[in-house]
């Protein structure tokens, strides 16, 4: 045979229908640098044209958290945990719950946001909805210097349960990238499933313990409650921020890890499955 | 041994289509509502279920690609002709790997870059140079890959003052200058271009030619290239192949395949195109300023565009219509908004008549583009909608007869000897 022409290796490609299943996962290795820039520009494009530009991040957050701290601490007298100022209580869960609503609503989007890029270039399809977690984390990492202000304020220091902090952050993530790859699949073909997301984050403000602690949900209530993916996270967040003075609840969290796991199962394997028709579709 | 890296066998692209039923059959609000309810309950079984749904009540297959067979060996360059809608794009589209073949196969033995479009993924609110690294990666570059050719794409682009100026600033020529730049410098053993160089100024769609005929025969590489342009394919493709509703009508030596294609579109002349000619467009005729049956160099062309906006309300509604030379160049491009004339809130059928004051074409045969456009630019277009045929006449009053040999605009002159 010939001597490849270049310094790379001579590739054999065979396209045949089905066959993009097979190398499916080593592409999406080979195309990591696609997923870094297009990470990249999700958040180099998110705050041009805003005047406070990256204090948007804090701003949502704090808001709510006032309120929410008003709300539910001061007129409604939930109990806080332990010792915790209920301001803290409230900003330990506004933290994960931010990062999973965003992540959330950008991953679902994505594609539709994307449509251009998938009706010109080959890549896997799943890079785009995975990027979009990038911007959500980068939010989220700002408003975490927030917390630290507010532990400085109330002087409060963690304990060693803060080491635990990135699992469930990872944990937060991938809760949304579940739903979120269904969705943004979905959303391909059904546009109806744009205006599934607002109302499925505003709802689940309410119904996920974020203004209260989850503490306050009676004892034969609490595994049924924590079919919510978004409780187990946000109690794992408390959990690792209070430390001592919010417990996680064992059989709840690991129900709705396994919440966790069958959603992002699921969302992997309808995205998978419908991936090849996007082209055809948007 | 020839030394293959396309081959394509039986390859074939089916799609299926949903036709909405009648609404005239619907007559009652009771049975709208069953059959809406009917409708409702089919697609949210297939929605959990995971079938593809379908829009519509009855569905047909259509074939877009069927039992196309090739094989292109390493350094050919190969242009794709055909219609709208002969499946070119599909085909195209298989060969970079965006969407599926329905059956058959195609071994590919190399790098592939494919260019469907100039600037794909360009961000307007990035700078030019962010955008060199997004569109680079997305056309499937390595940062090191265009790192080590960053100051030959800025060059060769000529936009280095507005380098970290945001995209969204840049003229439409410069947009498609750097997009071009970076295209140009893929390094690929096999490069697919769908129909790119319509678009930017003419000085630098002969730069892009050039660039890419050093492509196909300085480096040994391959290409694939569509388009409407036959002057291009022509400078660039020693090979043809040529589709017809998605099968090869014919393959082979660039100047036999041209010519029959030329002479198949040509053989319609002024009869309307019957079925519809893309999205909107459902069809384009011509008529002779005199009432006759031919045209002649004298005659003032009336074009009939008819419309059929079936989804949407189109503000700021622009016409435009191209006559190119047979051979590709442009002759002349008339547009509605040039007239100071858009059209707002237009929707549902209308015919657009257009008259053009004799504009002198020489004699020879013309092919006609039609384009409609919004404030953002044209969303519908047709390559090709027809082609018509200017009649010699004794249009210097002389007797003598103008020919095609001689350009492709009459102009009457005045002769005056000084010594």
């Amino acid at each position: 045979m010939k001597e490849p022409s270049r310094s790379y290796e001579e590739t054999i490609l065979v396209i045949e229908p089905g066959r993009t299943e097979k190398n499916y996962w080593t592409d999406l290795w080979r195309y990591r640098e696609l997923f870094l820039i297009l990470a990249w520009r999700d958040v180099a494009v998110r705050y041009k044209q805003t005047v406070i530009g990256i204090l948007w991040a804090i701003l949502r957050p704090l808001l709510t958290m006032i309120v929410f701290t008003v709300l539910f601490g001061r007129i409604a007298k939930l109990p806080s945990d332990g010792q915790a100022p209920y301001a803290l209580l409230v900003f330990a869960a506004m933290l994960p719950w931010t990062l999973f609503s965003n992540a959330l609503s950008e991953a679902s989007n994505s594609l539709i946001n994307n449509a251009n890029l998938i009706g010109k270039v080959y890549f896997p399809r799943l890079i785009i909805p995975t990027a979009t977690l990038v911007t959500a984390f980068i939010d989220f990492l700002i408003s975490f210097i927030l917390l630290l202000g507010m532990m400085i304020y109330y002087q409060f220091v963690p304990g060693w349960p803060i080491l635990y902090l990135p699992f469930f952050i990872v944990l937060a993530l991938l809760a949304s990238l579940g739903p979120g790859l269904w969705i943004t699949a979905l959303n391909v073909k059904y546009r109806d499933f744009r205006y599934v997301i607002p109302f499925v984050v505003q709802f689940g403000l309410y119904i996920s313990p974020v203004g209260f602690s989850s503490n306050v949900i009676p004892e034969q209530w609490r595994l049924l409650y924590s079919l919510n993916p978004m409780v187990g996270v946000i109690d794992g967040f408390r959990w690792c921020i209070l430390g001592g003075n919010s417990p996680i609840y064992m059989p709840g969290f690991l129900l709705s890890l396994a919440i966790i796991i069958f959603f992002l199962w699921l969302g992997i394997s309808r995205f998978r499955k419908t991936e090849k028709t996007f082209a055809d579709l948007i | 041994m020839p030394d293959i890296v396309i081959k394509a066998e039986n390859l074939g692209k089916r799609y299926t289509i949903g036709h909405q039923r009648g609404r005239g059959e619907q007559t009652t609000f009771r049975e709208v509502l069953i059959q809406n309810a009917g409708n409702l309950w089919n697609r949210s079984r297939d929605l959990f279920t995971g079938k593809p749904v379908i829009a519509g009540d009855t569905l047909e297959e259509v074939w877009a690609l069927k039992d196309v067979n090739f094989e292109i060996e390493r350094g050919e360059a190969v242009g794709i002709i055909g219609r709208n809608g002969a499946g070119k794009s599909t085909l195209l589209k298989i060969l970079s790997r965006i969407t599926e073949p329905t059956e058959g196969r195609v071994t590919i033995r190399g790098r592939v870059a494919s260019l469907l479009e100039v600037g794909t993924g360009f961000h307007s609110e990035l700078t030019g140079r962010e955008n060199i690294y997004l569109n680079g990666t997305i056309l499937g570059m390595t940062r090191n890959e265009i790192k080590k050719k960053f100051d030959d794409i800025v060059s060769f682009s000529g936009i280095e003052k507005y380098l970290d100026t945001p995209v969204k600033r840049y003229s439409s020529g410069m947009y498609v200058r750097l997009a071009f730049a970076v295209a140009a410098h893929l390094e690929s053993e096999i490069l697919i271009v769908d129909e790119v160089l319509a678009v930017g100024d003419a000085e630098f769609q002969k730069k892009c030619l050039g660039k890419m005929q050093e492509v196909a025969t300085g480096q040994g590489r391959t290409v694939l290239f569509v388009s409407h342009d036959m002057a291009a394919i022509r400078n660039l493709c020693g090979r043809v192949i040529l589709l017809l509703d998605g099968f090869i009508s014919s393959d082979g030596d660039t100047d036999p395949v041209v010519d029959s294609y030329l002479r198949k579109i040509t053989e319609k002349n002024l009869e309307p195109v019957e079925k519809r000619l893309s999205k909107y467009i459902t069809s384009v005729s011509l008529s002779s300023g005199s009432g006759r049956e031919y045209l002649s160099t004298e005659d003032s062309i009336i074009f009939t565009i008819e419309v059929d906006v079936f989804d949407k309300f189109i503000d700021h509604l622009r016409i435009g219509i191209g006559i190119n030379h047979i051979a590709g160049a442009r002759i002349l491009t008339i547009l509605s908004n040039n007239e100071g004339k858009s059209w707002h809130g237009i929707s549902g059928k209308f015919e657009m008549h257009v008259t053009i004051d004799s504009p002198h074409l020489a004699p020879g045969t013309y092919r006609v583009k039609v384009a409609l456009g919004d404030a953002l630019g044209d969303f519908d277009t047709v390559e090709d909608a027809l082609s018509f045929q200017v009649e010699p006449t004794d249009f210097f009053g002389t007797g003598k007869l103008p020919n095609s040999q001689q350009g492709v605009i009459l102009a009457r002159s005045t002769w005056v000897l000084k010594n």
